[in-house]
């Protein structure tokens, strides 16, 4: 098959230059007030401290594990800061920016994180559903939620839109592409977000797609945009006016945002084992935060005294994350039980109550594990 | 005879099995470049090269089906999951077709593929990663099932699934990677559906398999300092299952005690209890008794992971009790 739609450079949507030049696009206007932009840039410096400071808690043993984010800021703020409050989001894992702007506290995130709940926040409350791990589940998850939305007539204006998160790994799954279908067939008010880092764990782009990500969509019958995903402005944008089709009852939209993960897969992780440093410098030059900051200084619009607030802001919220975290509190072993059944189980209540004697019976004793 | 560790064991085996035969490919997410979430396939990229080892996406159901595929042609895949968890995504290929071909197309052609994949809990990965759920595969006739306890039943067992010429999920666990062991320097090819009498006891039978087969042994050893004697056997092979083994056993010792790092009720455990009144009745001083995972999802705290998974002291706990049921009974 001579193929070229592989090889030919996809457009990508793009409001701020690396260099920090605000330039309109005439399908995705962006009206912006200065005070807004500043908002971006904080909310970017603010995630980016929260996971750099959730990495250095991992590394001293007080989180089983963590997903950085570093890279990704741009593309999570830009959308997560483009959904209203009736929205709902169907995270993946590496979503804190969502989360952030979602109103999720740090210490529900890094409760979940640490293990010391499974719930962490009420999904409803913030409109953000709770984490997915199994690659590409939340996409059917997601679809299914956005069908109620439709069945409930929840359209137009004051509407809801859907939008779910995921990775370019998962456009392999088959729930995903499922999720796709399910979706175009039943015109259903979601945005499929795809937060293409480039990698999957060790396994480059190349490995999950031939086509570019947001090519697929045309197969499925709804379009699909690429996007600058280091650009908060463009991610805005472009979200917006998916968010708002889905709304007004235009069906689902695909956003690829085409970033990259500065940091490891996961703390488990060292990429210096399979990718070339070089890679990473390059991305380096593309930062979404020093853009912003680029864009805010050369224009004027923020002045030394903002920067420094923000940085200081920064510094008291690193401070508070390291310190709530530490003091999240250990669950009881007998909490095993606690959240198996929405409804009172008889066979589970034995087993709490044969537990319990079990674990009395080691009272007073030394040196017992459990 | 040398001394290394349940991973190394795999690893050796792996690729003297590609030396061996042409036929062996691997396929699985992270297995090349990375060398396996588990670093078992280190070094087999580079030394066989992407025709053998390959890189897949991530769709387990799109890379068991097309193995299963591969091997109606006479290749002999050897698939990775990164883990038991993710053959989730895979059953409808691994149940409704794996161990369905051979029979449904007349015996016109077998399907002679391995599925690799650790279960295991234990390592704070939560409840979706963290399953045993190997009775869904021991559970479907046309399907075998091994779970090696150690590095030397792992290089054997191994051998033998990749020339068997049927279907076999090969279990693994990861808290028995880093595990070592005497594995001998000649290639060994284990009898698949052997369990064995891996310690001889006189008091009682303890009965696990895969994590929970070294986890009895060390039970067993420390029993042993209190002057009780416990007949250890690991299953090995999960189907077929070695029920004759296991009834010896019972015979001598006259009780039983299963350790499983499943969930109870209806578990593997309730399997071998069912056949030990079924050939043993009679040999029988004491209810069979079965020591579990605690019936909730797999908590990701630390604290609640290690209150739900079974131990040395709730094995120990169940011995003393069984064995002080029978002196009731025979004393
Ligand atoms: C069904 C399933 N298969 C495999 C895994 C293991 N796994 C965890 S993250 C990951 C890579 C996902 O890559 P991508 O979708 O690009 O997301 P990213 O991590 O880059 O954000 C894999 C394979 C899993 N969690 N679920
Ligand atoms: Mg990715």
């Amino acid at each position: 098959m001579s193929d070229s739609t592989a090889h030919e450079e996809p457009e990508l949507i793009q409001l701020l230059t690396p260099e920090g030049e605000f330039v309109q696009h005439p399908d995705y206007p962006l009206d912006i007030t200065p005070e807004e932009v500043r908002g971006l840039y904080r909310d970017l410096v603010l995630v980016r401290r929260v996971d750099a400071e959730a990495v250095a808690l991992q590394r001293q043993g007080e989180l089983g594990l963590w997903a950085s984010l570093l890279g990704q800021e741009a593309a999570q703020i830009g959308s997560g800061r483009a959904l209203r409050p009736n929205d709902m989001a169907f995270p993946s894992y590496r979503d804190h920016g969502v989360a952030w702007c979602r109103g999720v506290d740090h210490k529900q995130l890094l409760g979940m994180f640490r293990g010391v709940t499974n719930g962490g926040w009420d999904p409803a409350e913030h409109g953000f559903h709770l984490y997915a791990i199994v690659i590409g589940s939340q996409t059917l998850h997601a679809t299914g939620y956005a069908m109620g939305v439709q069945r409930d007539g929840a359209v137009g204006e004051d509407g809801t839109a859907v939008i779910t998160y995921f990775g370019d790994g998962a456009t392999s799954q088959g729930d995903t592409n499922e999720a796709f279908n399910f979706a175009a067939v039943n015109n259903a008010p979601i945005v499929f977000f795809c937060q293409n880092n480039q990698w999957a764990i060790s396994e480059p782009l190349e490995r999950q797609s031939r086509a570019p990500i947001y090519r697929r969509a045309a197969g499925f019958g709804f379009p699909g945009v690429r996007v600058d995903g280091n650009d908060v402005l463009a991610c805005l944008a472009v979200t917006r006016k998916a968010l708002r089709n889905a709304r007004e009852g235009q069906g689902p939209t695909l956003v690829e945002a085409f970033t990259y993960r500065m940091g490891a897969h996961t703390t488990s992780d060292d990429p210096s084992r399979y990718r070339p440093s070089a890679e990473t410098e390059e991305w380096k030059l593309k930062d979404p935060i020093s853009r912003v900051w680029s864009y805010l200084a050369a224009n004027d619009l923020a002045d030394d005294a903002f920067f420094a607030a923000v940085d200081a802001e920064a510094e008291e919220l690193g401070e508070r994350v390291r310190r709530d975290c530490r003091a999240l509190p250990d669950p009881a072993p007998l909490d095993i039980f606690n959240e198996v059944y929405a409804e009172p189980h008889t066979h589970l209540e034995r087993q709490r109550a044969e537990f319990a004697d079990y674990l009395a019976s080691f009272e007073g004793a030394e040196g017992v594990v459990r | 005879m040398s001394v290394i560790t349940y991973r190394q064991a795999l690893r050796d085996t792996l690729r003297s099995e590609m030396h061996r035969d042409e036929n062996v490919l691997l396929l699985g997410e992270e297995i090349g470049v990375f060398e396996g979430s588990y670093k078992i396939t280190e070094g087999l990229l580079k030394e066989f090269g992407e025709r053998r080892v390959r890189d897949t996406p991530i769709a387990e159901e799109g890379f068991v089906g097309a193995a299963i595929g591969a091997a109606m042609l006479g290749l002999r895949p050897v698939v990775e999951l990164m883990t038991i968890n993710f053959s989730l995504i895979a059953i409808d290929q691994i149940i409704n077709h794996a161990a369905k071909i051979y029979g449904m197309f007349g015996g016109q052609t077998s399907v002679p593929m391995v599925i690799r994949t650790p279960g295991g809990g234990g390592q704070q990965l939560g409840a979706t990663h963290s399953q045993n759920i190997e009775l869904f595969y021991s559970f479907i006739p046309g399907l075998k099932v091994l779970a090696p306890s150690t590095p030397a039943e792992a290089a054997a067992m191994l051998r033998a699934a990749i020339r068997d010429d049927d279907p076999v999920l090969f279990l693994e666990n990861l808290g028995l990677y880093n595990t070592k062991g005497e594995v001998p320097d000649e290639e060994v090819v284990a009898e698949i559906g052997r369990a064995a009498v891996t310690r001889e006891g006189t008091d009682i039978t303890l009965i696990g398999y895969s994590r929970m087969a070294a986890v009895t042994t060390r039970v067993a050893e420390r029993l042993a300092e209190q002057g009780i004697s416990v007949e250890v056997v690991d299953l090995r092979s999960l189907r077929p299952l070695d029920r004759e083994t296991i009834v010896e056993s019972v015979k001598r010792t006259g009780c039983a005690v299963i350790a499983e790092d499943d969930w109870l009720t209806y578990g593997i455990g309730a399997e071998i209890a069912a056949s030990i009144q079924e050939g043993a009745f009679d040999y029988l001083d004491a209810p069979v008794r079965r020591v579990a995972m605690a019936e909730v999802p797999m908590p990701y705290a630390k604290p609640l992971e290690t209150a739900a998974m079974p131990s040395a002291e709730s094995i120990t706990t169940v011995i003393h009790e069984t064995l002080s049921a029978v002196g009731r009974r025979v004393g």
